[in-house]
């Protein structure tokens, strides 16, 4: 297998895109990422991206074809592959992407994800994204994500001593975070006062908790490492990438405090890369509500199980500190259209080893982590980067 | 040749509910009568509907300045809640103030500025010397769905305009209009109530249109927020008219006398009307009012105003719009659910 890197990203602007379509975005995405990659189109050999629901946000599937459309590379008739694993969708597209460089099958591809969720009502968007969950034993019987969040959240409460202020801080950090990444989708401080006003959604989840519903599309470039030179000066490896599965029910779970998909991808990711988590220097990690960013952290070994809600409040995940976690702003803050997530972290990490993250840079970053969940944690993808 | 407002009046259903009394049935809480700043929504009676209530306006404006009815060549009536939908409001409004049969009629529809727009349409066959005078009214009684946010502030109100070239109140200068497809709100054939884009309904919809439109008139006249003494912006909620005026530039004294939504709720094509013929009620001659309307699907009216001499004496010739306001009879939300048709026997 061929070791693999990142030689272009590009990520849109997150937000409430009233203005632009899916189609849109994939382009911006798609061409300014072939800029940043200093190639042209026609050198691309395959085009992976990951949606969740375009049928249900934007009636539009067969999302293959019509990126490689709008980037105008239907002539060429390159492969364009599709993929979908819920919130994990654009994680998968960049594994995928991985997988196809790695085999030696192309030598240029890139990797995409988008998604266009704000022409639906929310509750329709609610209903889409309810689809990741269990359908028939979860679903049917009113279980929301944020109802599933919360279950994990209380029984953490509960075995852990976790406390609401905990999580709320979670909040308050990527918000800060956003504050110095121009393509975030908020640019407010909160503190934790306002995350307890916010109205509740599900005990103890209040709406400050939550990832919002947006708008948005990242791309990354990927080519073989001993060629990765030849187009930028400071290309990204990727020294690993893994994913795991687990029952796509939470109540089917081994442990609702623990994400054990997140843990294998972990382990596999930490045996691929030879390294330890603490050598990790900065990670975006899913956070869809503030409950999964410390689970999160926990699972992926950059702490003890139980010890995520105190680490958070001492304030170790934030930036300046020990292990800057989600500098983005995460999908809490930086915006969540779940399908560019993945990719937006892929896009934010290798920004942070270039060195060209801006106010929000990590000092001498080196090694970084993205951490990507499909649903309640069916899908866990966990990459890891290095310059 | 100067054109503009002769005479105007009023109506509000004295019925009220107070937003908290629809949050308690909904369990959303008192924190949201403070998020939209509206606090009370007038209610129809049983028996009021957008023609009662545009009558009611009709008749204060002609007892406002004692105009002959039979002069009225031209009625408009503005509004998304007509009781047909076949068969004109205009027409029993004209034999409801006893014009004679010599007049044009149509009702309008543009969600909240079908009153604006009927406005519009008088001006142009008044300054045209068509007709002598137009009427215009817009008038509501808005539909909110049980539980949407829009029950909380979907209210009951009109306004009627008497537009005229001779004994101006005030003198309708210019107008503007901006106008787009835009799928912000809407309630299809059949449907009771209507749907709306949540957030949507915000940024690109009402603060798109009424700035652009205020932008355009302000522009095209050469005028600045400073060169007037009030201002009026359509009111869905008390947030987006205060929220626009300051994106503007014009100041909370500005738009105060005109702001009556916290009291009365969104009234529709009423909102925009009743909000100019509140700030008649309190203009000296001279003064220039600065009027927005907004209508979902989208469009904005903007209008710049310069108030006449003759405002001093008509103007307590007819009730007030703070006379409606004082006069309230509070329900609970089952009585307004009765009064609102929701309760199906």
């Amino acid at each position: 297998m061929r070791s693999v890197s990142i030689i272009g990203i590009a990520c849109t602007k997150f937000g409430e895109r009233w203005d632009v379509s899916l189609r849109d975005m994939i382009a911006e995405a798609g061409v300014m990422a072939i800029e940043d990659a200093k190639i042209t189109g026609d050198q691309i050999e395959a085009l992976f991206v990951g949606n969740m629901s375009g049928g249900r946000f934007v009636e539009q599937e067969h999302i293959g074809a019509l990126i490689a459309d709008c980037a105008g590379l239907s002539r060429l008739h390159i492969p364009s592959t599709r993929v979908e694993a819920a919130c994990a969708s654009g994680g998968l597209a960049l594994r995928q992407g991985v997988l196809a460089v790695a085999s030696g099958y192309h030598d240029i591809v890139i990797a995409a994800g988008v998604e266009k969720m704000t022409d639906v009502s929310s509750g329709t968007a609610a209903d889409a994204l309810a689809s990741a969950a269990d359908r028939e034993w979860e679903c049917f019987f009113g279980a929301t994500f944020p109802a599933l969040y919360a279950m994990m959240a209380k029984l953490h409460m509960r075995r852990f001593g976790t406390t609401h202020d905990q999580m709320a801080q979670v909040a308050v950090k990527n918000h800060h975070h956003a504050c110095f990444n121009p393509v975030a989708q908020y640019h407010m401080e909160i503190a934790i006062e306002d995350v307890d006003k916010s109205p509740m959604v599900a005990d103890p989840l209040h709406v400050l908790d939550c990832s919002p519903i947006s708008d948005g599309a990242a791309a990354v470039v990927l080519v073989p490492t001993e060629t990765a030179k030849r187009f930028a000066d400071t290309p990204i490896r990727i020294v690993a990438s893994a994913q795991a599965s687990d029952t796509l029910a939470l109540h089917d779970r081994r442990d609702l405090t623990t994400l054990d998909a997140t843990v294998h991808a972990a382990r596999q990711a930490f045996a691929q890369a030879k390294i330890e988590p603490r050598q990790v220097d900065v990670a975006e990690v899913h956070d869809c509500f503030t409950i999964a960013e410390i689970l999160a952290i926990e699972d992926l070994g950059f702490v003890e199980k139980g010890q995520g809600g105190p680490a958070t409040e001492e304030g170790m995940t934030a930036l300046g500190s020990e292990l800057p976690i989600n500098t983005s702003g995460g999908l809490k803050a930086c915006g969540h259209p779940v399908g560019a997530t993945g990719i937006k972290q892929a896009y934010e990490i290798a920004l942070q080893l270039r060195g060209e993250a801006g106010r929000r840079q990590v000092d001498e970053a080196e090694i970084g982590l993205i951490h990507n969940v499909g649903g309640s944690g069916g899908t866990a993808l966990v990459h890891i980067l290095s310059r | 040749m100067a054109s503009g407002i002769v005479s105007y009046g009023v109506y509000i259903p004295r019925y009220r509910i107070r937003v908290d009394e629809i949050a308690r049935v909904w369990g959303d809480g008192n924190e949201v009568s403070e998020s939209l700043r509206v606090f009370e929504k007038s209610v129809p009676d049983l028996d009021e509907d957008a023609v009662t209530i545009a009558v009611e306006a009709a008749r204060n404006a002609l007892q406002r300045c004692g105009a002959n009815p039979d002069r009225i060549g031209a009625i408009y009536v503005g509004s998304e809640s007509h009781p047909y939908a076949v068969k004109p409001t205009g027409t029993i409004v004209g034999e409801a103030i006893c014009t004679s049969s010599d007049f044009t009629a149509a009702d309008f529809e543009f969600a909240c500025k079908a009153g604006t727009a009927a406005v519009q349409a008088c001006l142009g066959l008044v300054t045209s010397q068509l007709i002598d005078l137009g009427l215009a009214i817009g008038a509501d009684v808005s539909q909110g769905a049980p539980g949407d946010m829009l029950e909380y502030t979907a209210a009951a109100g009109g306004a009627a305009y008497l537009i005229g070239r001779e004994d101006l109140a005030a003198e309708i200068e210019a107008f503007y209009s901006f106008t787009t497809d835009t799928p912000d709100f809407w309630r299809r054939e059949g449907m009771p109530y209507p749907e709306h884009g949540g957030r949507f309904t915000g940024e690109p919809a009402y603060f798109k249109h009424v700035v652009s439109a205020a932008k355009g008139l302000m522009k095209k006249i050469g005028t600045g927020p400073k060169d007037y003494d009030y201002a009026v912006f359509h009111q869905p909620n008390g947030k987006f008219p205060v929220r626009v005026a300051k994106m503007l530039g014009f100041s909370t004294k500005q738009i105060e006398p005109g702001l009556v939504v916290p009291m009365i709720g969104n009234t529709y094509s009423g909102s925009c009307l009743i909000g100019l013929a509140a700030t008649l009620d309190v203009a000296k001659p001279g003064d220039r009012i600065f009027v927005t309307s907004f209508g979902s699907g989208a469009g904005s009216d903007a209008f710049s105003i310069t108030v006449k001499e003759k405002i001093d004496e008509i103007r307590c010739a007819a009730p007030s719009v703070r006379d409606y306001i004082g006069d309230a009879e509070y329900l609970d939300y089952a009585m307004y659910a009765k009064h609102k048709g929701k309760l199906k026997v």
